[in-house]
């Protein structure tokens, strides 16, 4: 079926099985931030925005972003590149395969969220597994990235 | 995961409803569950273009369209000013911020799945859904009724003063849940739901008549008794039959002492 989406602001016309998750037509474009990390929408690994809300792209059909705006990790450059530096000074990453959703959802929550507490935090974030690490690291790094961005 | 062949974005619900007449076509929510399975699906109905993904609310009633998703009503401000909050509180460990801006409530409360969170909150208010061809019904009539081809439109709450506490375990945060128990009250009476039991959730009807207005330990351990040896309770990877009636114990005493202002002695 014919669709028209737009991907970090760049739009992509297509002729697409209607049955294409969107985690898939992203990778087939060159997105490879976005990934799979299971089979059972429970990882977080493959978050992106769509229309500026955190979604699981590996739930969601392309049909369902059909005239929509999608954002990936690649459409963020500049804030990733910020909040990655908080993460890399804390030392939160080990092998980073979950970082790309992570970030993304922590970008989504900097927005949505108005001074949040910890649990607040950890709420948000708690569908972002991490398979490495014990989440502390991330945990600093986003109390150290609010109280900057709070600053601005 | 399910494969789709046709693919129709319904202009209006009449179109939706004749297309779900065939065994083989099938109304999207958020797929989430859905793609767990293997359907080979004709026709696929997309409700979205509906305008059924709002919160309506007027004096008596909040109206939640089908495709409301589970994070739009965790964080409706008005919807979770009733009730003590307990909408936002059973919805916000189902797996992640981003999992409940794709699961629909329509999708969660047709399926009426056995460890369903928010099919057992909803049975403690005072719940209807609104069906295409069936109209109007309680939640408790629906939710025992056969899967059919008709379409769930909204789900209507009822405003009341209720107050509401919600109580789950879960193996961890954002796991569903092993138990998950609901209990409200109004005015004088008592409403008591056991969810994930693993069965689908049941409302205790023997609550109102064995609990006054201001239960007495009797009267809960009464209660507790009544539940333990008349509810059924399943075991399963999550947990054997008699942890779930240790849970159900604990939750229901909580629940009603969280509402009567009493402590967490028990």
């Amino acid at each position: 079926m014919q669709i028209k989406l737009w991907v970090n602001n760049k739009v992509f016309e297509d002729d697409i099985a209607v049955d294409t998750l969107l985690i898939d037509y992203l990778r087939s474009k060159g997105f490879y931030s976005v990934k799979r990390g299971c089979e059972t929408a429970n990882c977080g690994l493959c978050t992106v925005h769509l229309e500026g809300k955190p979604v699981l792209s590996c739930s969601t059909l392309v049909m369902k972003a059909n005239g929509l705006h999608v954002t990936t990790l690649e459409g963020m450059q500049e804030e990733v590149e910020e909040f990655g530096t908080f993460l890399a000074d804390e030392g939160a990453e080990q092998c980073g395969f979950c970082s790309p959703g992570f970030i993304m959802n922590v970008l989504a929550m900097k927005k949505e969220l108005v001074n949040p507490t910890e649990l607040e935090i950890k709420q948000y974030l708690s569908g972002n597994l991490c398979r490495c690490t014990g989440y502390m690291g991330q945990l600093r790094a986003i109390k150290k990235y609010l109280e900057i961005a709070k600053e601005d | 995961m399910f494969t789709i062949k046709n693919y129709v974005v319904a202009e209006d619900l009449a179109q939706a409803y004749e297309l779900n007449q065939k065994k083989n076509n099938i109304v999207l929510g958020g797929i989430a569950w859905l793609k767990m399975g293997e359907r080979n699906i004709q026709t696929a109905i997309d409700l979205s273009k509906l305008g059924l993904d709002k919160i309506e609310e007027d004096e008596e009633c909040f109206k939640i369209g089908c495709m409301c998703t589970l994070r739009d009503m965790e964080v409706n401000a008005s919807l979770n000013s009733y009730f003590n909050g307990a909408i936002s509180r059973s919805l916000v460990h189902i797996v992640g911020v981003q999992f409940r801006n794709c699961a629909t409530i329509g999708g969660s409360i047709y399926s009426r799945f056995g460890f369903s969170d928010i099919l057992t909150l909803l049975l403690a208010l005072d719940t209807y859904v609104e069906l295409y061809n069936g109209g109007i019904i309680p939640l408790s009539t629906f939710k025992d009724m056969p899967y059919d081809n008709d379409i769930l439109v909204r789900i209507i709450i009822k405003k009341d003063a209720r107050k509401v506490s919600y109580f789950t375990h879960r193996m961890s945060a954002t796991d569903i849940p092993t138990l998950a128990v609901a209990i409200s009250k109004l005015e004088d009476k008592w409403q008591v739901v056991l969810g994930a039991r693993p069965q689908k959730a049941m409302l205790v009807n023997k609550a109102e008549t064995i609990l006054s207005e201001t239960p007495t330990k009797e009267e809960i351990d009464s209660l507790v008794d009544y539940v333990i040896k008349e509810v059924k309770f399943g075991s399963n990877m999550r947990g054997s039959k008699e942890y779930r009636q240790i849970l159900a114990k604990v939750f229901i005493n909580r629940g009603i002492e969280e509402i009567s202002g009493g402590t967490y002695a028990n």
